[in-house]
């Protein structure tokens, strides 16, 4: 019998409004249109995809930051949104987030102490200074920072190290969760690893779950153990990370795969396969068939026409595809 | 035929507490319809060297050494001169199309507006040859798309924009500031084919810039490696990339997560973080983080050792 869900998202959606045409209809997008997904404690869920496709839409509606216009996210097996806002404080300090920009997402003004500390105001304001203190040392410690980076400011630190400053605040009320959004993409290729040694030392020594989003492959094959590819708000693909990036089963999942080149085997510039045509993405977006219809190169008529749903095509794998793999 | 000759380059900024060298002595040759690619982490020179070459450097910044256009240094060019060239001899493309294109001006005017200055042409000429290029570049309805806003279209569209206006005089070098970095792999991979197209094309040189060793291995004939404003390896990329004499070349490919790994395999981390340019010892500038560095390499600047058809600046080059 498989553990209970840390989290269940269950036909989440969100609009947005669209700048409305003179006398036109208010029209709307929808960043997320319909996501369904668990992930098991312990583990890591990657989510794939270009600009556009929902992604930080969806962390942020698994963060609670966001209210969704249909559907629900369960932490623990409660439904966050029907929370009132002094519990869902509380259920808080077990989910945290990281985010892409280590300079952005530091308040310049505050030493590391306070900003580290921050997240304990809410979920143990009980703690004497002293214990306070003590907390902070130890995340310091688990992320590699040495003790005098307490009394600093941000500016004073590297990108890689602000981005472990960011993973100790997130740390520090030992969530379940941590929603972690392209957190080493604004970083140099050398500290990148870095980071995410870290990343993976933490879920081994903590057991912390991870919602890992990022629009490099390579680095989501390297940490989730399951991959959800979002194209356009929804899910297209999803399944183990190695069978789902081996042997894509979408044509979109394959393009992305396939646009990734393989240093392991270099043979020579120009050898790699041809793109898809991305700028036909940006014409119609049909209402009733596939929305990669326009760009895929297998698409037939059923494509254009009806909209395939995602459906199991292996054990634990499923593609929104009416010619999964072929 | 080499259309570019850079020699001994250096860069120094002048700061109220004293002289950084951002680029420390960077020499190679371009020749014609090749590609170089230029491998660096943040800090690493890379840009400093194209904006260098370009004359685009802020005035704080002294330049030394030569750089040759077809024998002319441009170093002596004077700025009249130097805008003579900018734009028709040399052409640069950006990473972040959306701030390098005017929000303002509708994009024909944009690419046309290159061809008025350097080649004279009428405007009306000039705006059936920005079309023209438009097509070249991929974009569809070219015609109809002059009059398009930068705002009006995606990403990749963008950078294709620029890389026509760059295109329009048909330069002899065009230098590509991370040109894919900012846009989705599916439309990266799009951009590569165009570039490389139109190097075999035109014989452009191309000097491609990038973090991205997957994008300098599909484009470039020969590749730099740089770090702390100097050359670690040079050579074909075929024997940069399988020789890997340096050991930040070498580190560089460990530290990349690789297709297919295991999941949780501890990736091969460079220790340290890339050191400010006042902080860089004496000799080697990757002294401190490189796992065989010895007093020697700290002190001493390194010298250059040809290994597998790859010139490696190290004490101790070497797989």
């Amino acid at each position: 019998m498989p553990a209970p869900p840390l989290v269940s998202v269950e036909n989440l959606v969100r609009r947005y409004p669209l700048p409305a045409a003179p006398f036109g209809r208010r029209r709307h997008v929808a960043a997320v249109d319909g996501v369904n997904l668990t992930i098991a404690p312990g583990r890591s869920l990657g989510i794939v995809g270009e600009s556009g496709s929902g992604k930080s839409t969806l962390a942020r509606l698994v963060m609670a930051l966001e209210r969704p216009d249909a559907g629900t996210v369960r932490f623990r097996g409660t439904d966050l949104f029907a929370l009132p806002p002094d519990e869902l404080r509380r259920m808080r300090r077990g989910f945290q987030m990281v985010f892409q920009d280590p300079y952005g997402s530091l308040d310049p003004r505050q030493r590391v102490e306070r900003i580290v500390a921050e997240p304990l105001d809410v979920a143990e304001p009980q703690l004497t200074r002293r214990e306070r203190a003590d907390r902070v040392a130890e995340m310091l410690a688990a992320v590699g920072l040495s003790a005098d980076a307490a009394t600093r400011y941000p500016h004073e630190f590297s990108g890689g190290q602000r981005q472990r400053i960011a993973l100790a605040r997130a740390l520090i009320t030992a969530p379940d969760l941590i929603v972690a959004d392209e957190p080493v993409s604004a970083l140099d290729v050398s500290v990148q690893a870095q980071v995410l040694n870290l990343l993976m030392d933490l879920q081994e020594t903590r057991g912390v779950t991870y919602l890992f989003i990022s629009h490099n492959l390579a680095v989501v094959e390297h940490v989730a153990d399951d991959v959800a590819v979002m194209y356009r708000g929804r899910i297209v693909e999803q399944g183990p990370a190695a069978e789902l990036f081996s042997a894509p089963a979408h044509p979109y999942t394959r393009a992305l795969v396939e646009a990734v080149p393989d240093l392991s085997s270099f043979d020579g510039a120009g050898s790699h396969p041809p793109a898809t045509d991305a700028d036909a993405d940006v014409e119609a977006d049909s209402e009733s068939g596939c929305p990669f219809a326009p760009r895929c190169p297998r698409a037939r008529a059923v494509c254009r026409s009806e909209r395939p749903r995602l459906r199991e095509i292996a054990p634990g794998r499923a593609a929104a595809c009416h010619f999964p793999g072929e | 035929m080499t259309v570019l000759d850079v020699e001994d380059l250096r860069v120094d900024i002048r700061t109220p507490t004293g002289r950084l060298p951002i680029v420390r002595g960077v020499s190679f040759t371009l020749a014609r319809g090749t590609t170089l690619g230029l491998v660096g982490e943040s800090g690493s020179g890379k840009s400093m060297t194209a904006l260098a070459i370009m004359r685009l450097l802020p005035q704080a910044a002294d330049v030394s050494g030569a750089i040759r256009l077809h024998g002319e240094d441009l170093l002596q060019a004077d700025e009249t001169r130097m805008c003579r060239i900018r734009g028709d001899r040399i052409a640069m493309v950006f990473q972040e199309p959306m701030t390098a294109l005017n929000p303002l001006h509708r994009i024909g005017d944009q690419i046309a507006e290159t061809l008025v200055l350097h080649r004279d042409m009428a405007r009306r000429a000039a705006l059936d040859e920005a079309a023209r290029l438009l097509d070249r570049v991929g974009i569809r309805e070219a015609q109809a798309r002059l009059s398009a806003y930068p705002h009006q279209l995606s990403g990749g569209q963008r950078q294709r924009v620029m890389i026509a206006m760059a295109l329009a005089c048909r330069p002899d070098v065009l230098i590509a500031d991370e040109p894919t970095s900012a846009l989705d792999v599916t439309v990266q991979a799009q951009v590569i084919d165009l570039l490389r197209s139109l190097v075999d094309e035109f014989g452009m040189a191309l000097i491609l810039i990038s973090h991205d060793l997957g994008v300098i291995g599909r484009l470039a004939d020969r590749v730099m490696v740089m770090y702390g404003g100097a050359i670690m390896e040079q050579g074909s990329t075929k024997a940069v990339f399988t020789t890997r004499a340096h050991p930040y070349t070498q580190g560089l490919f460990a530290a990349l997560p690789g297709r297919g790994a295991r999941k949780g395999r501890r990736l091969a981390a460079i220790p340290g973080t890339v050191p400010a340019p006042d902080a860089l010892p004496a000799g080697c500038p990757f002294y401190g983080r490189c796992p065989r560095g010895q007093d020697v390499c700290r002190d001493n600047p390194p010298p250059v050792v040809e290994i597998g058809g790859s010139r490696a600046a190290c004490f101790f080059p070497g797989p």
